[in-house]
């Protein structure tokens, strides 16, 4: 599955990345090589395989729902790039 | 004291023939004297070092020490260290101080151990060669024009040019196993469970495991003796008891069987590496182990599998790096999407773009099934392979890389043959086994790895394989500086 240089910056628009303008085919001619060795699954049988998302197919814990975490706000905001007031600041979002 | 084991480490430190102060300097006095060589380390933190190796000794002195109190390691730049910068050798978490700690980290900090610093890597744990990092490469000490191997390259060179007695790892697609191959050191990988991934910056959810790397052994299984456990913070813990990991170091091979997966040793491993491994093998034959030939018919699938499954959670995980709540935002942005893009663009390197796009678009709207569900198909093929290998064997053997480290820029201009570079080691991370290497010889100077595979949770069978091995060889006590 070939993907040409308006899907691959749709793509990354998706992962919110940009890519220059003179990137683009570079990238696509990469990316398409990757999906091209990846591509070889397709023409494997896996009729009636469970997908497998766990290798000891073992499945989420639940626990009780109650409030755990204690709040660090102070410290876990002292790596924020802005923050105002314990917000986060961030371009304006509306007009 | 610095050139001996952690075992040996840890009882000059009981017999008080050696202070934890000592031994810190010493080690932090080689790192400025020799890193400048390696670039093994992102950061070093020799006020703290200092500090905890000093609190080690008046742990000791009240007889309160443990097997590993005092001992100095070094972190891979992935665990989340508190107040301590925690990097992922990546632009986007250049000035990420971590808020708090990593529950492998925690467990070291509780035992007594000393933190050097931490290690570079590939960025966010993304490679195979120790290139892709925003701090420049690692060299392999053992010839400086070869990679160290990756994702945990400086882990693996710290150890190998002893610059610290053991040092933590993780590994996603091999990134323990290559380096400690490629580096002549001891590398394990546990079952994915066996320990937590909780404040570990996250690669590929369902794959990355931490492990131990180390020069013994005995000294791996001391570590992983504080590594493992469960912990309510990672989801995905096992809540299994953990044995003691050193108490089978000694038993018998006799009687054991391992398997050689015929696939292992097919076109493109380098003959002069299936020797080395071969000569591994009859040293087991010779310790009482049978041999069998075993196949892994999917093999060759574990690279579409998984570069399909890794950058497809790496996009997802990576998602989190938004430049709002921490890491590297862009300047002036002029609204939301441009301070997203152009934060992501600038922290990001090429490899992690490469594999958010790839995973990205495997798992946009019409391609999931195709994708992702057949990959999660595959792997559970693949890993059944693995299961009725193991219905005939106990433990499979076989290299980690097909051939000894590649020099610095022959593959870094072309991630397709770097990723083939990683065919022996992916399928242990699809299929959640513990998975080693232990060094066994040179070639053209460079070091090869026998890499040993185990059932689920049988990482003590590995380790005491491992361990009679290195009492029938001195491999694993060749050193860059005595070759």
């Amino acid at each position: 599955m070939a993907i040409d240089a308006s899907e691959i910056q749709k793509v990354a628009h998706l992962a919110r990345l940009s890519i220059d303008d003179n990137q683009v085919d570079a990238t696509a001619s990469t990316i398409n090589n990757i999906l091209e060795l990846v591509d070889q699954m397709q023409s494997i049988n896996t009729d009636n395989v469970e997908p497998m998302a766990h290798p000891l197919d073992a499945v989420q814990r639940l626990r009780e729902d109650k409030v755990t975490e204690e709040n660090n706000r102070e410290q876990l905001q002292s790596c924020a790039p802005a923050v105002e007031d314990g917000l986060f600041l961030v371009p304006k979002v509306i007009e | 004291m610095y050139d001996k084991s952690i075992s040996e480490q840890s009882q000059a430190l009981a017999s008080g023939e050696l202070s934890s102060v000592e031994l810190t300097q010493s080690y932090l006095d080689r790192i400025k004297q020799l890193d400048g060589n390696y670039n093994s380390f992102i950061t070093v933190t020799d006020e703290l070092a200092l500090e905890q190796a000093k609190a080690a000794d008046e742990r000791r002195a009240a007889g309160n020490a443990e097997a590993l109190t005092g001992i100095p390691l070094a972190h891979k730049d992935l665990f989340c260290t508190e107040g301590v910068k925690t990097t992922c050798a990546s632009k986007m978490l250049n000035n990420f101080i971590a808020p708090y700690e990593s529950t492998v980290t925690r467990k070291f900090k509780e035992a007594g151990t000393v933190m050097l610093g931490k290690t570079n890597m590939d960025e966010f744990a993304m490679g195979s060669s120790n290139e892709n990092s925003y701090y420049g490469p690692v060299k392999n000490p053992w010839d400086l024009a070869a990679i160290p191997g990756g994702s945990s390259g400086g882990s693996a060179a710290a150890v190998a040019a002893q610059l610290a007695a053991g040092a933590t790892g993780t590994d996603t697609g091999g990134s323990i196993r290559q380096p400690a191959s490629h580096c002549g050191i001891t590398g394990l990988k546990p079952t994915y469970g066996r320990v937590s991934r909780y404040g570990m910056v996250a690669y590929a959810s369902s794959l990355d495991q931490a492990g131990p790397m180390t020069r013994t052994a005995e000294d791996a299984a001391m570590m992983l003796n504080t590594m493992a456990g469960f912990d309510h913070r990672d989801s995905t813990c096992m809540d299994r008891e953990v044995p003691d990991y050193t108490a089978h170091l000694n038993d018998s091979l006799e009687g054991k069987t391992i398997g050689l997966p015929k696939e292992y040793f097919s076109a493109g491993l380098d003959a002069n590496v299936e020797q080395r491994i071969r000569d591994a093998v009859a040293v087991y034959e010779k310790l009482g182990a049978k041999v069998q030939e075993v196949s892994l018919p999917n093999l060759q699938l574990s690279i579409p599998s998984y570069y399909v499954i890794a950058p497809a959670e790496a996009s997802t995980n990576l998602s989190r790096f938004d430049g709002a709540r921490f890491g590297h935002r862009c300047d002036n942005p002029k609204d939301l999407m441009d301070m997203y893009k152009r934060s992501r663009s600038e922290g990001f390197g090429d490899e992690v773009k490469r594999r958010i796009l790839v995973g990205t678009y495997a798992l946009s709207a019409g391609y999931y099934d195709a994708y992702y569900n057949k990959a999660q198909q595959i792997r559970r093929m693949i890993r059944d392979d693995f299961m009725n290998a193991f219905d005939q064997c106990d433990i499979i053997m076989g290299p980690n890389a097909p051939t000894p480290a590649f020099n610095i820029g022959e593959k870094s201009d072309d991630p397709i043959a770097m990723y083939l570079s990683d065919i022996y080691t992916l399928s242990v991370n699809l299929a959640g086994l513990p998975g080693m290497s232990v060094p066994a010889g040179i070639v053209d100077g460079r070091p090869v790895g026998l890499q040993m595979i185990g059932r689920h949770f049988d990482e003590s069978t590995l380790l005491n394989a491992a361990h009679r091995f290195q009492q029938e060889t001195d491999f694993h006590k060749a050193t860059p500086f005595t070759a």
